[in-house]
This record gives structure tokens, C-alpha cells and sequence, in this order.
């Protein structure tokens, strides 16, 4: 088989005749598309002409396409306009003449930025829906628990358990770690700035309250939206994808009950034992700062800890865990139903799941604290 | 449909391939000839799909020669097109880019050229300009199996692999899906090694039939040849309930 790079040659006379040679194949698909592009305008004005295929050595669908799409300038004698057709290639010839003769349809072209305020405009209504389906299961779930209180039986305990495991008992390392940096830091920072006015003794106060009030559930929760959250969407998802939910529902079973309600119960129970471990882990790694960077000795530190802040800081703290971790569980189980027939459909519902929970455990924890404000906590 | 030219498109020697301590392919040997259908059948599980993906260089082997017809400066997806079971469509893009991709990678064409030829390739497989534009989860099991054949062939091979064309298919979508690969083998002069549990496909399309049975190929010719083989399990497959029931008007 040869594989000669292919060529056409305009030959003077009338009709014009046009010799195609070499192979017209798609490994030669640019040469191809610019021996066309060449052409073309000539081929346009002249409306009469042959080509001769007789030295092409291959044909191929590419080859044979753009020789069609040369031969549509001749209008109506179509058929005759390519001659010395060798027997196989003329089946591919013919199979060719027939296609892309469609129109392609029109595409609008609107104001461009029109069509951006259309598109702003479009989310910011698509949003309602978003209000919407959280308010609806947020009310599937509670129907669930209802149910389950009356039938406690059917309560899923060793799914429950195996959940608390993942998204409790296994993130206690990582949860730990990173609130003892952020406990470092915020002491680090409070001593380095406190110390120009010499009241290097009230970091203890910032990082105690700070820690107990906002930061160690803030920080705890973010970090389980993104390592919890993002995998129930994953598996509930991959789950919708793969049809095993509408298997479930031809069984009888309630995918809120079986599969939704015990990670959710995980979640509302771990994420308060975690925000405890890490605000721990916050006072422990301020502390440590305080001594070796502060110079301030930790039975200081503690004594002035004891003083600086109440059970009622860390009671502040604590309630908001629970309703953050619901917040996060109902967004993840959402966004995790939502998914549709594709894989990319699974990676944006999970990254929207993260998005969406971040934001509400942020807005949660701004009621939060307009609430404890005004009743004088 | 042979072309006449008796030249090996592939040509499979010796070859053993297995996982851990099971050996699926045991030493199998098997020439496919340029310009011909050849039917691969086999007990589900029995290596099929393994000797294909094997070929195509998607497994590994232990020992033995695989030799693949030469196709110089072509680019790796010219020289072969495969059409897996699922039809593996990239899911993020449209039936329309997913015919596009190997063209994207292999070449630079304008955007006009590349619309044009996937037009025609989705038209070539029986499907429409509009039909281009869904995505892989919107197609039915039929369309997916056209669009993946369409991408199959957006390079135009020499040579095409399809590992269970007509599986999940009505008899009707079967049977157009066979008169397809037909009519594109003719046209293009394709070769074709197709893994099928079909029998009418076998019956309808195929020049050659391989039995696989053990690891090797224990039957190979035409199909009547095929069927009139000893080997136990080639008569259990060909002379079982099923195949009686669609042989048994022909056969008095």
C-alpha cells in the first residue's frame, strides 16, 4: 500500500479539469483540508469542471467527503463531475453523496450582554428551587424520624454505627491536627500584636472565647462538609446513577430510611464529639504557643483560662454543632439525589454540595450569633 | 465479501495470557484475514473479550506474538477502531464531540471540516445532524452502540474490533446494527473481528467463525463448517435449545 502525500493539479482547459492524486485518506487530513481550502474559490467561480480521481491510490471517508463537497460547486450535473472512478471507491462515493445535506440549525446570536443578564438573571430564579428542595427534605427527614420513633425497630443501627465510625472515629486525627494549628496561630497572632500595648495576658481571653464561641465548631464543620459531606453526595449519587435507589424503592425500602437517615444521625452525633476534641486541641496548641513563644508558663495560662471564659462560652459553641451537622447531612443527601446519568454530573452536584453546606454553616453561625446576643449568652 | 487479497490483517500466535494462577488464553493461535468478518464466540467469561482487549494491547501477555497488519504514519487511533460493550462515550461531551476526539488529537482542522466529516460519519451509522448534538446519557441503548461505531471509525481504520455489537439490542435494532457493520465493512473494506454471542449475526455477517472454548480456538471457518464440528462444547453452543429454535425452520 502506498501512502504518497496527495496533490490536485488544475489542468487548463474547458471544462476545467482538476487531477487528484496520492492517497486521500484521513492520515493526510490537513494537507487535505488546504489542497480544498486553495481550490475552493476557484472552483466556485467556474462552476464547470472535472475531477479526475484516476491516480488517487487511496480513498477514504475524509478524502472522498472533500472531494463531494468539491463537486457540490458544480450545481446540477453533480454526478459526472468526478471521473475515472475505480469500482471501490465509487460505493464510497455514492454513500457520501448523500450526506450532510441538512442545514445546520440557526443559532440565536443575541446581545452578548444581554444574554449574560439572561443567564444571571436565570441562576438567581433557578435558586428557588434550591429553597425548595432543602425545605422538602427537610420535612422527608423529619416524616422519617417520625416514623422511626414509632417504629423504633426499623431503626438501621449497624449502618448508623459504621457511619459514626467513617465520619467520627476516623476524622478525629485530621480534626485534631487542624484546629491545634489554628489554636497555635490565633495565639501566635494575639501575643505578637498584644504585646505593643502590653497585654500580651488577654490572648488567653481572645483565644479562649474565640475558640469556645465560633472558631472550633466553624473550623470542625467546614472541614466535615468537605470530608463527610462530599462523600455521602459521592456515594448517594453513584448510587442514583447506577439505579441501586430505584432498586431499593421496588423493594419497599425508603432510601430516606435506609440510606439517608442513619448517615445523618452519624453526622448529628460526631460533629459536636468532634468540635469538643478540637476545641481541646485549639486551647492545647494556643496554650503551647503562649509558653514557648509567649514565655507564659501553663499554669498561667490555665488559671487565667479558668477566669476568662464560663461553661456558657462553650455551651454557645456546642448547640450550633448539632444543627450544622443537619444542615450539612440534608445539603449532601440533595445534592447527592440530584444526580443525573453522567459522571460529570456526579462531580458537580458533589462540589456544589460543598459549596452550598459551607455557605449555610457560615450563615447558620451569623443567626447563631445574633440570637445569643440578644438573649445574653 | 473477501476482497480476494489473502493478506493477514492479524495474526495471533503461542499466545498465553492469564491473572495470578488462572490462565484465560492458553496458547491460542488465530490469522484474520485483510478484508473479512470474523465472529469470535465463546462461553461468557471463557476469554473473548480478554483475547480482543489483548490484541488491542489493553492487556498484558505472557508469552507469544501478536502481529497487528503495519499501518506506518498513522496515527495510534487510525490504525484500529474499537467499539467496546458499553460503548464507553465520554460522558462530558456530545455524541457529535465524542466522534471529534480522536480528530482533535491527531489533527488541526477548522471547525467547519470537523463538524462536516462527524456529521457524516453519525449520518453513515443512520443517525441525524440533530442527533449529534445529545449527550451520552440522553441516547437510547441503540444510539450509543451508533455513536460509539461513529467514533470508532472517525479515523477511518484499516481494522475494526467490536466486542459485542448487538448485546442489550431488540432483534430489529440487531439486525440494522449488523446490516450497518455490513454495509461499512463493503464500503470501507474494513476488517472485522467482532466477539458476539448472536447467532443470527454469526449466521448473517460474519465470513469466518472462531470458537473459543478452553483457551484456544477449537472450531474456525465458515459457519456451517463450524457447526458441524465434534468438539463437545462447540455442539452444546450451536445444537442447544436456543440455537435449534432459530435453525430449526431451515433445517427439515
Amino acid at each position: 500500500m502506498t501512502d504518497e502525500v496527495p496533490d490536485l493539479r488544475a489542468v487548463e482547459g474547458d471544462p476545467l479539469i482538476l487531477r487528484a492524486s496520492g492517497a486521500w485518506t484521513a492520515v493526510h487530513a490537513e494537507a487535505l483540508e488546504s489542497l480544498f481550502d486553495r481550490n475552493a474559490g476557484l472552483l466556485e467561480r467556474t462552476r464547470r469542471f472535472r475531477i479526475d480521481v484516476s491516480a488517487v491510490s487511496q480513498l477514504d471517508t475524509v478524502g472522498a467527503w472533500l472531494i463531494e463537497k468539491m463537486t457540490r460547486f458544480t450545481g446540477a450535473d453533480q454526478a459526472a463531475a468526478v471521473t475515472n472512478l475505480a469500482a471501490p471507491m465509487a460505493g464510497l462515493m455514492q454513500e457520501m453523496h448523500g450526506l450532510n445535506r441538512s442545514r445546520p440549525a440557526a443559532v440565536s446570536s443575541g446581545h452578548r450582554v444581554v444574554a449574560w443578564l439572561e443567564m444571571l438573571g436565570r441562576t438567581v430564579w433557578a435558586s428557588r428551587i434550591d429553597v425548595i428542595e432543602f425545605l422538602d427534605i427537610l420535612g422527608a427527614f423529619s416524616a422519617a424520624l417520625w416514623r422511626l420513633l414509632r417504629h423504633p425497630r426499623s431503626f438501621r443501627l449497624t449502618s448508623t454505627v459504621y457511619q459514626l465510625s467513617l465520619v467520627g472515629w476516623q476524622a478525629v486525627p485530621i480534626m485534631a491536627l487542624i484546629t491545634f494549628l489554628i489554636g497555635a496561630i490565633i495565639a501566635q497572632q494575639g501575643i505578637f500584636h498584644f504585646r505593643r500595648f502590653g497585654a500580651e495576658s488577654y490572648v488567653v481571653d481572645m483565644v479562649g472565647i474565640l475558640v469556645l464561641r465560633e472558631i472550633g465548631v466553624l473550623i470542625v464543620a467546614i472541614m466535615v462538609a468537605g470530608r463527610s459531606g462530599s462523600a455521602y453526595t459521592a456515594e448517594i449519587g453513584s448510587m442514583k446513577m447506577r439505579e441501586e435507589i430505584d432498586a431499593l424503592k421496588t423493594m419497599g425500602l425508603d432510601p430516606m430510611e435506609v440510606l439517608i437517615v442513619p448517615r445523618i444521625i452519624a453526622l448529628v452525633i460526631a460533629l459536636p464529639i468532634l468540635t469538643f476534641i478540637g476545641s481541646l486541641a485549639a486551647l492545647y496548641g494556643g496554650g503551647l504557643v503562649a509558653w514557648l513563644y509567649g514565655g507564659m508558663s501553663p499554669a498561667i495560662f490555665i488559671a487565667r483560662l479558668h477566669e476568662a471564659v464560663s461553661v456558657t462560652q462553650f455551651e454557645v459553641g456546642i448547640i450550633k454543632a448539632p444543627f450544622m451537622a443537619l444542615v450539612i447531612g440534608l445539603v449532601a443527601a440533595m445534592e447527592g439525589l440530584r444526580v443525573e446519568g453522567s459522571a460529570e454530573s456526579l462531580g458537580r452536584q458533589t462540589t456544589s454540595s460543598v459549596v452550598k453546606s459551607i455557605f449555610l454553616v457560615i450563615v447558620l453561625d451569623g443567626l447563631f450569633a445574633v440570637f445569643f446576643a440578644s438573649i445574653g449568652m | 465479501m473477501t476482497d480476494g487479497t489473502d493478506e493477514v490483517a492479524i495474526h495471533v500466535q503461542d499466545l498465553v495470557v492469564g491473572f495470578g494462577r488462572h490462565t484465560v488464553i492458553d496458547h491460542l493461535s488465530l490469522d484474520v484475514m485483510s478484508g473479512e468478518i470474523m465472529g469470535l464466540v465463546g462461553a461468557s467469561g471463557g476469554g473473548k473479550s480478554v483475547l480482543m482487549r489483548t490484541i488491542i494491547g489493553l492487556l498484558p501477555k505472557r508469552s507469544g506474538t501478536i502481529a497487528v497488519a503495519p499501518a506506518e504514519g498513522r496515527p495510534a487511533a487510525g490504525r484500529w477502531g474499537v467499539l467496546f460493550q458499553q460503548g464507553a462515550l465520554f460522558s462530558s461531551l456530545n455524541a457529535r464531540q465524542n466522534i471529534q476526539v480522536p480528530l482533535r488529537e491527531s489533527f488541526s482542522l477548522s471547525e467547519q471540516l470537523l463538524d462536516e466529516i462527524a456529521t457524516a460519519k453519525l449520518e453513515m451509522v443512520g443517525l441525524s445532524r440533530e442527533d449529534g448534538d445529545k449527550m451520552p446519557s440522553e441516547l437510547s441503548g441503540g444510539m450509543t452502540k451508533r455513536v460509539a461505531l461513529a467514533r470508532a471509525l472517525a479515523l477511518d481504520p484499516a481494522i475494526l474490533f467490536l466486542d459485542e455489537p448487538t448485546s442489550g439490542l431488540d432483534p430489529i435494532a440487531a439486525g440494522e446494527f449488523d446490516t450497518l457493520i455490513n454495509i461499512l465493512q463493503r464500503t470501507l473494506g474494513l476488517t472485522v473481528l467482532m466477539a458476539t454471542h448472536d447467532l443470527s449475526s454469526l449466521a448473517t455477517i460474519c465470513d469466518r467463525v472462531a470458537a473459543l472454548a478452553d483457551g484456544r480456538i477449537v472450531a474456525l471457518g465458515p459457519l456451517p463448517e463450524v457447526r458441524a464440528s465434534d468438539h463437545p462444547w462447540v455442539k452444546a453452543y450451536f445444537h442447544g435449545a436456543r440455537a435449534e429454535m432459530i435453525h430449526a425452520p431451515h433445517q427439515p
